[in-house]
């Protein structure tokens, strides 16, 4: 049932707004500025809205219900407190142009979150207006293009990306204006060192980078990249997607890197809402300290927090969103990083790591195929069922599906790119070892089942609302907005 | 430790498992002049209870001051079932619906979303969402240089009257694509796009026209006028919109001959609290025949092997995780909860409740302006009719009329001067339907006393 069949033309509920006649009161504007068609949004009670949308929340899987071992992701616990104090009233109830006197505990926690991030990044400034992390990508791409710019170095037309990089690295460049040359992997996962000195050159604006990558192992030459492409005149960009495996650790600053983004929604446990909303902050070394997107939140000899705009950046590259990014979303992961302190951060780390390498061995044990079965993992591990799908024609997604029956999220799904029929799987420091035996005995279950009948798997997943749903007519006959009979 | 639950135990067991001794040894492949001994700029942990107390003490520091700003983010009354329904788990943790079959709560969900947001907009198609209404304002721009094909020019012209930060955020992400805005003027008399002025445009190309509806001032744009003025230039028309304004307001859809080809704007006003403006979410709906350069995700209806019906996310190739470099749009991770709320906001008020809190917030405004228009050393300045806002002009420096509200714990207004120096001593001032009679007569006895 979709909420609109459970509507009923002339309910008037009525207590959420104000008792009016909207008739009388807006007929004295001219007619031809007011609405005449029906509006066709469900007339339903309260009640009626509570239900419907608690039981669609039912048809979910999430974090709180179920392991989610969704590679590059990251979905960890979301500390229930963190949501409770960033939902406070004196924080909800703010008006982003506020004067300052009325929005010194905020600015102080956004302050803070701030130094914190330079701190574990190893960079110079950050900015945290970015709302996602496409968006800090787009914020960081955009200041490589403004750092040449502003040294009159206008040939520099083209950005690297590693073939396992994530989407949104070549989208993002393509918007920022730029080509997108692409460097292939080398067989041991690390990124292929010939390769890229033969792409470098006085047309490459820079690099964009995940280390961790996307397959999961530590770039070990990461100095050696590092001063090939300044050496060439290009920056390197870290895509903080993967900085769960290496917090408290190693520092993207201190690998070489002059501009990095963070996704606050992974490492920092601001939750995932569906699909959003994220945070993307920036930072950067002392080459893009003066291009940092506004505004940026400084800090006086008084003591007083302020905004800082284009009046104290003035080459910055400008406003990425309507006020200050996703400010709620920034009090969460302020909360959860006082939680953790300076202890917890290192071992967020550790325990990712561990989780991620006991289930990589473990699944080598049962007989899975590893990617790169002679790497550490770091927080996350590739798993290829290439073998699978030849000798009993199981693919991967078959296998996600599957894993749907046994009650766990599955991992994602044919990516990266360059290993065929992969599964990223990302367990997270939250998961117990208990629940990830459980996830071993699952998969056990299903190469099992994929070597007896492998139709059982094809036919997954059976337990959940829908049976596999048909992707091409979604796209083909398009039904994307529902219409009354 | 917290939030990770392994035992002294479990740690050894799964090290052996490992084949390893310690740890650290997790960490062997990272080049050992890398490693970092302290992260000292970190404070130490905090328990749940302390950090509860430091975190109640910085939200009541800030107030709960009386507030008359708009200038973009909106208050309004959030039915209580609204956050209480989106922060079920079920929706707060789980992420982007990538396996369909496990998320048919979010895509439903979703796809019930763009039926009412489409529904707003008296437009055929929504998308999922993006990060704001600025950010989605410049989407828009992108979107319709790719879909214009009668007219190949990366200009757009865009009204003066549309939110400044808009425009600068318009200009941040486009400028590196060669795009050039080019900005339409104002009538100073009535606060709307001055129609007059677009004759000057007329042999130009432009690529679309932008305008606000209503305008930064709260004032009426005279849309039909000018979406025929777009269509006759073969320019699209991108209307941004207060999407709760148009259960009053003429949709979108609906404007002049055609209607817009893509309205989008900030998803604020329907159920997000202001929480210092963010998040939000920013929408887009567009007429059909351009819905593959739509950016963001799109839910569609589908069947199951069964014939059971069913919703997943659709025409991924518009996307950056398929089609990389040629996608429509970097974007991936939207708004998605602050969807969810949007969703249960509007279900909740249903079509009557949506129109009741316009027609409040009109004649919320009617009334600040006539109790204040009559005030010595006040000037209502333009003569448009609107809503949420007004803009007034002071015998006073407007800094120090603020000062006077603050020490009374009242935000009256945003201060014009730097987007609008031409204004003079300009306040832009805001009223929705949750300020009552009281407020507005403290509103005025506290300018009459400022300007005293």
């Amino acid at each position: 049932m979709l909420i609109f069949n459970y509507s009923k033309a002339g309910r008037k509920t009525g207590s959420q707004s104000p008792n009016v006649s909207a008739d009388t009161l807006l007929k004295s504007l001219p007619a031809n500025s007011l609405r005449k068609s029906k509006l066709l949004l469900p007339e339903v009670s309260e009640l009626e809205v509570v239900r419907h949308y608690t039981s669609l929340s039912k048809k979910n899987f999430s974090i709180d219900t179920h392991f989610y071992p969704l590679g590059s992701c990251t979905m960890k616990y979301n500390p229930r407190i963190c949501n409770e104090l960033a939902m406070l009233p004196g924080f909800l109830n703010h008006h982003p142009y506020a004067p300052l006197q009325f929005s010194q505990g905020l600015l102080q926690s956004l302050y803070e979150l701030q130094e914190m991030l330079k701190e574990v990044s190893g960079m110079q400034g950050i900015s945290l207006t970015p709302m996602a992390g496409a968006q800090g990508e787009f914020a960081g791409v955009a200041m490589i293009q403004a750092y040449h710019a502003a040294r009159g170095d206008t040939q520099r037309k083209v950005i690297l990306v590693p073939d396992a990089a994530h989407g949104t690295n070549p989208a993002t460049a393509m918007m920022c204006g730029y080509q997108v040359k692409e460097i292939p992997t080398a067989e041991d996962g690390d990124v292929d060192i010939q390769a890229l000195q033969a792409a470098l050159g006085p047309d490459i604006a820079g690099i964009m980078l995940t280390n961790p990558s996307t397959l999961g192992v530590f770039e070990r030459h990461i100095h050696e990249i590092a001063d090939l492409v300044h050496q060439a005149g290009g920056l390197l960009y870290y895509d903080g997607a993967n900085m769960n495996a290496i917090l408290g650790k190693v520092r993207p600053g201190d690998m070489g890197f002059d501009v990095i983004h963070m996704n606050l929604h992974k490492t920092f446990s601001t939750p995932h809402g569906g699909g959003g909303p994220g945070a993307g902050a920036v930072g950067v070394g002392e080459r893009l300290l003066p291009y940092l997107p506004v505004p940026v939140i400084g800090c006086n000899t008084d003591n007083q927090y302020y905004w800082m705009t284009e009046q104290e950046i003035p080459s910055s590259i400008g406003r990425l969103s309507g006020f200050m990014g996703n400010v709620g979303v920034l009090i969460r992961a302020y909360i959860y990083m006082r939680l953790l302190g300076r202890a917890g951060m290192p071992r967020i780390a550790e325990f990712a790591s561990l989780n991620a390498n006991y289930l990589q061995a473990k699944l080598k044990q049962l007989g899975f195929d590893m990617a790169y079965p002679k790497r550490r993992a770091g927080h996350e591990f590739v798993l290829t069922l290439k073998r699978q799908a030849k000798t009993c024609g199981v693919n991967a997604m078959a296998f996600a599906k599957r894993l749907l029956d046994k009650g766990f999220h599955a991992p994602t799904t044919y990516f990266p790119l360059l290993v065929p029929e992969c599964l990223l799987i990302e367990p997270t420091e939250t998961e117990s070892k208990g629940e990830l035996d459980r996830f071993l005995e699952a998969m056990a279950e299903i190469l099992h089942e994929a070597e007896t009948n492998a139709e059982l798997v094809l036919g997954a997943p059976y337990s959940m609302p829908v049976q596999r749903l048909d992707d091409v007519r979604a796209a083909k006959e398009l039904d994307l907005v529902w219409k009354a009979d | 430790m917290p939030y990770i639950p392994h035992t002294e135990e479990e740690i050894s067991s799964m090290l052996s498992a490992i084949g390893i001794k310690q740890l650290d040894q997790l960490f062997d492949e990272i080049p050992k002049k890398l490693r970092i001994k302290t992260i000292d700029a970190i404070p130490e942990a905090v328990s749940e209870m302390a950090l509860r107390r430091t975190m109640q003490v910085r939200a009541n520091q800030d107030g709960s001051p009386l507030c008359f700003i708009g200038a973009g983010a909106y208050e309004h009354h959030i039915p209580s079932a609204v956050w209480q329904i989106a922060s079920r788990g079920e929706f707060y943790s789980a992420y982007t619906p990538y396996q369909a079959e496990a998320s048919q709560g979010t895509l439903q969900l979703i796809y019930e979303y763009q039926t009412m947001m489409a529904g707003l907009m008296a437009m055929d198609i929504s998308n999922a969402s993006l990060y704001d209404g600025a950010s989605a304002l410049a989407e828009a721009v992108l979107m319709a240089i790719r879909a214009n094909r009668k007219c190949k020019t990366r200009r757009v012209l865009v009204a003066g009257t549309v939110n400044p930060v808009y425009r600068a955020c318009i200009n941040a992400i486009v400028k590196n694509q060669q795009i050039e805005l080019i900005e339409l003027p104002y009538c100073t008399e009535a606060g709307n796009s001055l129609a007059g002025s677009l004759k000057q445009h007329e042999s130009q190309e432009f690529a679309a026209l932008v305008i606000q509806q209503p305008n930064f001032f709260g004032c009426l744009e005279n849309v039909d006028e000018l979406t025929d003025w777009a269509h006759q230039q073969n320019a699209l028309m991108i209307a941004a919109v207060n999407p709760l304004l148009m259960a009053a307001l003429k949709p979108p859809g609906e404007w002049g001959q055609n209607g817009a080809d893509i309205a989008c704007g900030d998803g604020q006003p329907l159920g997000a609290p202001l929480s210092c403006g963010g998040p939000y979410y920013g929408f887009m709906c567009c007429k059909n025949e351009i819905v593959r350069q739509m950016p963001g995700r799109i839910v569609g209806r589908t069947q199951d092997i069964n014939g059971h019906e069913g919703f997943v996310l659709t025409l991924q190739a518009r996307e950056q995780h398929i089609r990389r470099s040629k996608a429509t749009s970097n974007i991936c991770t939207n708004q998605g909860l602050v969807v969810t709320a949007s969703a249960i906001y509007m279900a909740i008020m249903g079509p009557e409740g949506l129109r009741r809190i316009a027609a409040q917030c009109y004649a919320n405004r009617n009334a600040l302006i006539q109790a204040v228009g009559s005030l010595k050393g006040v000037e209502v300045v333009f003569t448009s009719p609107g809503f949420h806002e007004c803009v007034l002009r002071l015998n006073k420096p407007v800094e120090d009329v603020m000062a006077v509200f603050y020490a009374q714990g009242i935000l009256p207004g945003y201060n014009l001067k730097k987007d609008y120096p031409e204004l003079g001593e300009a306040l832009l001032v805001c009223v929705t339907e949750t300020k009552t009679d009281d407020d507005i007569e403290l509103y005025k006895n506290t300018l009459q006393q400022a300007l005293a």
